[in-house]
């Protein structure tokens, strides 16, 4: 298969996903709302010691980006496996894993890129200063299409399954580990005054990984969903 | 051999409540692990056997 | 091939049920030697006094959960690969297993770091990555039994595992250099560089015991698993009644 027709089978997936996204925009501004929620509840609980509320940011701010994928990852899967379309799709010549890959970018646009757009305006609430918000920014920025990589496997492996919004919790958590350790640290260490350079590359090489490992194991589990 | 009396040795120089949980511990598990696959490998046999004669009966009926 | 022939059930079982008490024998004259070993021969160590023989147990449980994992993987690999039955009840059986181990070695990790440490708990790698561990075999259990179809539980749970082992050596070095950035909070886990050759051989002895009663454990479980799944035959000693059973039908 030639460089243009696989592009084009992945934009084509893209751009239905986007679109049928738009129709329901109301999902995407959930998920939104449950980000900034979420990160609010931390300064009510921990109290509004700036000092405290500054150390607690990167961790904060990572787990609240690490549940909103969380909460989305339904969506991937789910609509297209309930109408059907999931199943021509394994039938269609173009390799899954890069039809997998579309619908995984798409997912990342919906419920990851708001994240890392509304990320400094959080990293305010919490005193961030402004080399630690760019540097929030970029490790969400190459953090959160892992998360959606990784993400898309346990939303796979649950298609269809009883009680699925908690087992795929149960699967997704332990394997988003690296991410936020890489992801929170990069921030920790650049307030720190080392710098976030070396979190934010281990960062870039968890994303590489998953692009290469994820939409196989994915398109392997949609398969056996589908069987 | 370290151990003056049997007293000294369930004392553990002081730790025993850390060295005698872990290896209780350890012991239960390990116990627990296998009783229950006794009783698994029973309730499966004995749903086999009902399974078969449940079988004969069917074909004798 | 060889592998055909033994994988099938009906020679794997009988051939399981022979090896069972062979290799529940030796974990037992084993662990006998080793507590013999690690309470009566190996000398008290001039750092941790007394509380270091919880490794004794913590260590082995700590190395069978690892190896456990890595070979229920390699099992669910296989089961994908060559499309074997037997493969996917083999991880089926590893799992309950090296959870146990998982769960064991926190809690003697727990007891040895209390009076050596002077905490149950720190966020060390080793740590961390035996309790992300434990989740990831709570998830390949959980994501077994919530699927009705055998097929599919099979295969996805070991599509599951397979990823799990890429994510734990993962996890290990990410906590180590996330301690290296939070100073305070790391602790040197080294026991003492210098073990005295009966504490050595005492843990030697005891891994290797815990890894027969594993071998024999799996193999038991295993056993109950084909009899769950394969309705007919029995390819047990059977009773009288159900050779009946089977004749007539």
């Amino acid at each position: 298969m030639s460089h243009s027709s696989m592009w084009d089978s992945i934009s084509g997936i893209i751009r239905r996903d986007l679109l049928l996204a738009m129709r329901r925009w109301s999902d995407a501004a959930m998920s939104v709302f449950f980000l900034v929620i979420v990160v609010s509840l931390f300064p009510l609980g921990v109290g509004p010691e700036p000092a405290v509320l500054r150390t607690i940011a990167p961790g904060v701010l990572w787990v609240a980006a690490l549940l909103t994928c969380l909460l989305s990852l339904s969506r991937v899967f789910t609509p297209d496996y309930l109408d059907g379309v999931l199943e021509q799709m394994v039938l269609v010549p173009q390799p899954l894993s890069l039809l997998v890959l579309g619908k995984v970018l798409a997912h990342w646009v919906i419920s990851g890129l708001p994240v890392v757009l509304l990320s400094p305006l959080l990293g305010l609430q919490f005193g961030l200063d402004g080399e630690a918000l760019g540097v929030l920014v970029l490790s969400l920025l190459l953090g959160t299409p892992t998360l959606s990589m990784i993400g898309a496997i346990g939303a796979a492996l649950v298609l269809g399954v009883r009680g699925s919004g908690l087992l795929v919790a149960l699967l997704v958590l332990p394997l988003y580990v690296p991410v936020l350790i890489f992801g929170a640290g990069a921030v920790t260490s650049s307030m720190a005054g080392i710098g976030g350079e070396a979190n934010l590359s281990l960062l870039g090489a968890c994303l590489v990984l998953s692009l290469f490992l994820a939409p196989w194991a994915t398109a392997a589990a949609l398969r056996i969903a589908l069987e | 051999m370290q151990w003056g009396s049997a007293s000294e040795f369930f004392a553990m120089g002081g730790y025993g409540l850390y060295v005698w949980t872990s290896f209780l511990a350890t012991a239960l598990c390990m116990v627990w692990e296998v009783l229950a696959l006794w009783r698994r490998r029973a309730a499966a046999r004995a749903e086999q056997r009902a399974a078969l004669l449940g079988g004969t009966d069917e074909t004798a009926a | 091939m060889i592998w055909s022939k033994y994988s099938a059930p009906q020679t794997f079982y009988p051939l399981a049920g022979r090896l069972i008490p062979w290799f529940a024998a030796v974990a037992i004259i084993l662990m006998v030697v080793g507590l013999y070993m690690g309470f009566f021969v190996a000398p008290t160590d001039f750092q941790q006094g007394e509380s270091y023989r919880i490794i004794f147990v913590h260590v082995p449980a700590a190395w069978m959960s690892m190896f456990l994992y890595v070979v229920m993987a390699i099992w669910a690999g296989v089961g994908m690969g060559l499309n074997a039955r037997l493969s996917f009840m083999m991880a089926q059986a590893i799992a309950p297993t090296g959870a146990m181990f998982t769960f064991l070695a926190l809690l003697t990790g727990a007891m040895w770091g209390k009076p050596t440490w002077g905490a149950w708990w720190v966020w060390d790698a080793r740590l961390t990555s035996e309790l992300i561990l434990l989740f990831q075999y709570a998830g390949v259990m959980l994501l077994r039994t919530s699927i009705d179809d055998l097929r599919r539980a099979d295969r996805s749970s070991a599509v599951f595992a397979l990823v799990g082992v890429v994510n734990v050596p993962i996890i290990y070095y990410s906590v180590q250099w996330w301690n290296t950035l939070h100073q305070g909070a790391s602790v040197s886990m080294a026991t003492g560089s210098k073990m005295a050759a009966t504490m050595l051989m005492a843990m030697l002895i005891m891994t290797i015991a815990f890894w027969m009663y594993s071998i024999a454990v799996i193999l038991a479980r295993v056993r109950c698993v084909m009899i769950e799944r394969e309705s007919l035959p029995t390819w047990d000693d059977k009773p009288a009644v159900i050779h009946e059973a089977v004749e007539a039908r």
